[in-house]
């Protein structure tokens, strides 16, 4: 069994009688594991999915298997409780607390898992200490750099111990140079074993993911599988589709 | 989330917006100020009229007082009696039930002179031994009147300590205690010796405030000395150390034996005063002191029984009211608090959204965010009610320099006790609508909002 399973999930919403299908009868699984990308351009989609995968929407149709459960029709407090034991989010804009020093920031998620505050303590040092920051631990957030920034939040994102990470354009808000580092993290992160699920609209940022899910207005357009390609772990270049299905018109 | 940690983040919440807090607080500061403050000027109120209820006589006194004849009596209403010696006699010899009764003959528009100086009893009457017990007096010094004095109308006087301050001069002028045994004041003109004083009579703040004066230097006072009020409760006290008493045969003889009309003698007594032998029979006594006087006023109903419980459900009475109109105030300053904080806590839900996105999205849960919410807003009310009560300690300072010595606020921990946990309620039901709407919040709009 996968890690995850969607099948025939559909997001439909109402608007102003109109019916607006965000997701259109969408299946696959994620494995455990595995390092995939959600691409795909702004309006596909592929945030409405990430957020259903993430626990933070349900769908309107469909099941999800995560972890063995079925949680299609979880309520919002089983989904909250998911969320926080199971799954670690990384922000395009880090969303980080900005009351809170970095390491508290850390500590959050285990706060509402009802983590003893040594314990807590301990575990968020050393997620700090995996992402080279554990001697910023006492910074506000504001007195961090981008990239720096996004690493507390990579942190927090594991200090739970998930069995998924969802990153939503983590590399959005940062010069190209701190995008690669960040990227690199999440690689390691996958080569130790991580699930992560990367959704970006960025093609060149999906190429570093082995394998890709594309969408396109709420469905799954193309599936690019290297894993079963055998190109497990490689990083190839595909050819860039030209936006917009390449009719090339000009004004 | 465990309680403690939610407190921090709550008192971390206030402490960054200090001035917006405190604002917010002010409602409730002020709340719990009047609430304690007000309780604290009706404890010292209760406390003045209480000492004074016992500086009167203590609570087992009974007053026989004079009362019209009832509507259908009316036609005997000149062959009423009055309260005599008659009646004394038969309380004393028939309802055993009483204790004390002590006849008063009062003497008005006398003024008691020593040579250049003159002084005003508050009141002159003429007394059985009986009333040192009733009226609770205290003799200091001399004798009280004897048998002799009573049968042989001797031209002797007890006296309270204003008398002799007025006569010979008051301790604290002076410089030492005069005690005038065996000297002679003019009562209109009449000479009478001094044979007995009682105790200086004062209030537990005056005494306070005469003992903290003589541990102090005596200032020296500008201008001409003023005399010291007697607010309301004082008046009791003051009422006492101005009493001079003769003995009643001699008041009779003396004053009354031709002060009718016509200058026909008036044997009436202008009080009889009893005491019931115990507090629990009240009722039972009172009716045989009925039943006896029934007998000696041919059944004529002039008189009836003022007891101190009548006194004191007066106390209580105008104690409730004040209560009810102060508590009412405090309690409309309080709500007015309340809405305060659900004006800052909505405020600061909004400012927060994205906050309350972001600690859902790492999995808190609705009752989690409810809770924060909820807390911080017990926090504030809280902070505002620990303020309160500090500042109730400044208001009741202010209130105590300016009400009368006798009702000095007192601040009861109970009062504060309510005023805290009321504090707390209107922090509980003042959070309740912004948590309620916070917890409900959707994490990805919430996440979205800037």
């Amino acid at each position: 069994m996968a890690l995850v399973e969607l099948r025939n999930v559909s997001k439909i919403y109402q608007l102003g009688g109109e019916e607006i299908r965000a997701l259109d009868d969408v299946s696959f699984d994620i494995d455990e594991g595995e390092f995939i990308s959600i691409i795909g351009p702004s309006g596909s989609g592929k945030s409405t999915l990430m957020h259903i995968l993430g626990c933070l929407d349900s769908p309107s149709r469909g099941t999800i298997q995560l972890d063995g459960m079925m949680i299609q029709d979880a309520s919002a407090r089983e989904l909250a409780a998911i969320r926080n034991r199971k799954i670690g989010f990384v922000f395009q804009f880090f969303n980080l607390l900005p009351k809170l020093n970095v390491v508290q920031n850390v500590e959050l998620p285990m706060i509402y898992s009802g983590v003893s505050a040594s314990e807590r303590r301990r575990r968020a040092m050393a997620a700090l200490a995996s992402v080279d920051l554990a001697n910023r631990s006492r910074h506000r957030p504001s007195q961090l750099s981008g990239g720096q920034q996004q690493r507390v939040a990579v942190a927090r994102a594991l200090v739970n111990d998930p069995r998924i990470i969802f990153a939503d354009e983590p590399t959005g808000n940062l010069d190209s140079h701190t995008g690669e580092a960040i990227l690199g993290l999440f690689r390691r992160l996958s080569v130790e074993g991580r699930t992560i699920v990367l959704v970006t609209h960025d093609p060149e940022i999906a190429a570093v993911t082995p394998r890709r899910i594309e969408i396109r207005d709420g469905r799954i357009a193309e599936k690019i599988d290297l894993t079963l390609a055998g190109l497990d772990r490689e990083a190839p270049t595909i050819p860039r589709r030209p936006a917009g299905g390449g009719t090339g018109v000009t004004q | 989330m465990n309680l403690f940690n939610t407190i921090l983040v709550g008192l971390k919440e206030v402490w960054t917006h200090k001035f917006r807090s405190v604002l917010t607080m002010l409602g409730i500061i002020l709340g719990v100020a009047s609430l304690v403050g007000m309780a604290a000027v009706i404890k010292g109120m209760e406390n003045g009229m209480k000492e004074a209820m016992i500086a009167m006589g203590g609570a087992d006194k009974v007053l026989l007082q004079e009362e019209e004849v009832p509507s259908h009596q009316q036609h005997l209403a000149d062959q009423a009696p009055g309260r005599t010696m008659v009646d004394v006699e038969a309380l004393r010899r028939s309802a055993p039930l009483l204790r004390v009764v002590s006849p008063e003959m009062r003497v008005s528009g006398v003024v008691a002179t020593r040579g250049e100086k003159m002084a005003m009893p508050s009141e002159l009457c003429g007394v059985w031994p009986a009333v040192v017990d009733m009226n609770l007096h205290t003799l200091a010094h001399g004798r009280f009147f004897t048998e002799l004095d009573e049968e042989n109308a001797h031209a002797v006087c007890v006296i309270g300590t204003g008398i002799r301050d007025e006569l010979f001069g008051a301790p604290e002028d002076v410089g030492r205690e005069i005690i005038p045994i065996g000297e002679l004041v003019n009562l209109n003109g009449q000479p009478f010796t001094i044979v007995g004083m009682f105790a200086h009579y004062e209030s537990e703040q005056e005494k306070k405030m005469r003992e903290l004066a003589r541990s102090k230097p005596p200032e020296t006072r500008a201008g001409p000395a003023r005399q010291r009020g007697f607010g309301r409760g004082n008046w009791a006290f003051w009422r006492k150390n101005y009493t001079m008493y003769i003995p009643l045969n001699t008041a009779w003889i003396r004053f009354r034996a031709a002060s009718g009309l016509d200058n026909i003698p008036d044997p009436r007594l202008s009080d009889i005063d009893l005491k019931v032998g115990s507090i629990e029979r009240v009722d039972v006594a009172l009716q045989q002191a009925r039943n006896v006087l029934m007998m000696t006023h041919r059944g004529i109903e002039d008189f009836s029984f003022r007891t101190q419980e009548n006194n004191l459900e007066s106390i209580n009475k105008q104690i409730r009211n004040a209560r009810l109109s102060g508590g009412f105030i405090a309690a409309i300053s309080l709500l007015v608090g309340g809405i305060g904080i659900v004006n800052i806590m909505l405020a600061s839900i909004n400012e927060r959204i994205r906050e309350i996105g972001i600690c859902k999205a790492v999995g808190a849960s609705g009752l989690a965010i409810f809770a924060q919410i909820l807390i911080e807003s017990v926090v504030i009310a809280l902070l505002g009610a620990a303020l309160g009560v500090g500042a109730s300690y400044g208001l009741v300072a202010i209130l105590a320099l300016i009400s009368p010595s006798a009702n000095a606020p007192l601040i009861t921990p109970l009062a504060m006790a309510i005023a805290v946990a009321f504090s707390a309620l209107v922090g509980v039901s003042a959070g309740l609508f912004p948590a309620w709407k916070a917890a409900r919040l959707n994490p990805i709009q919430a996440l979205r909002n800037e």
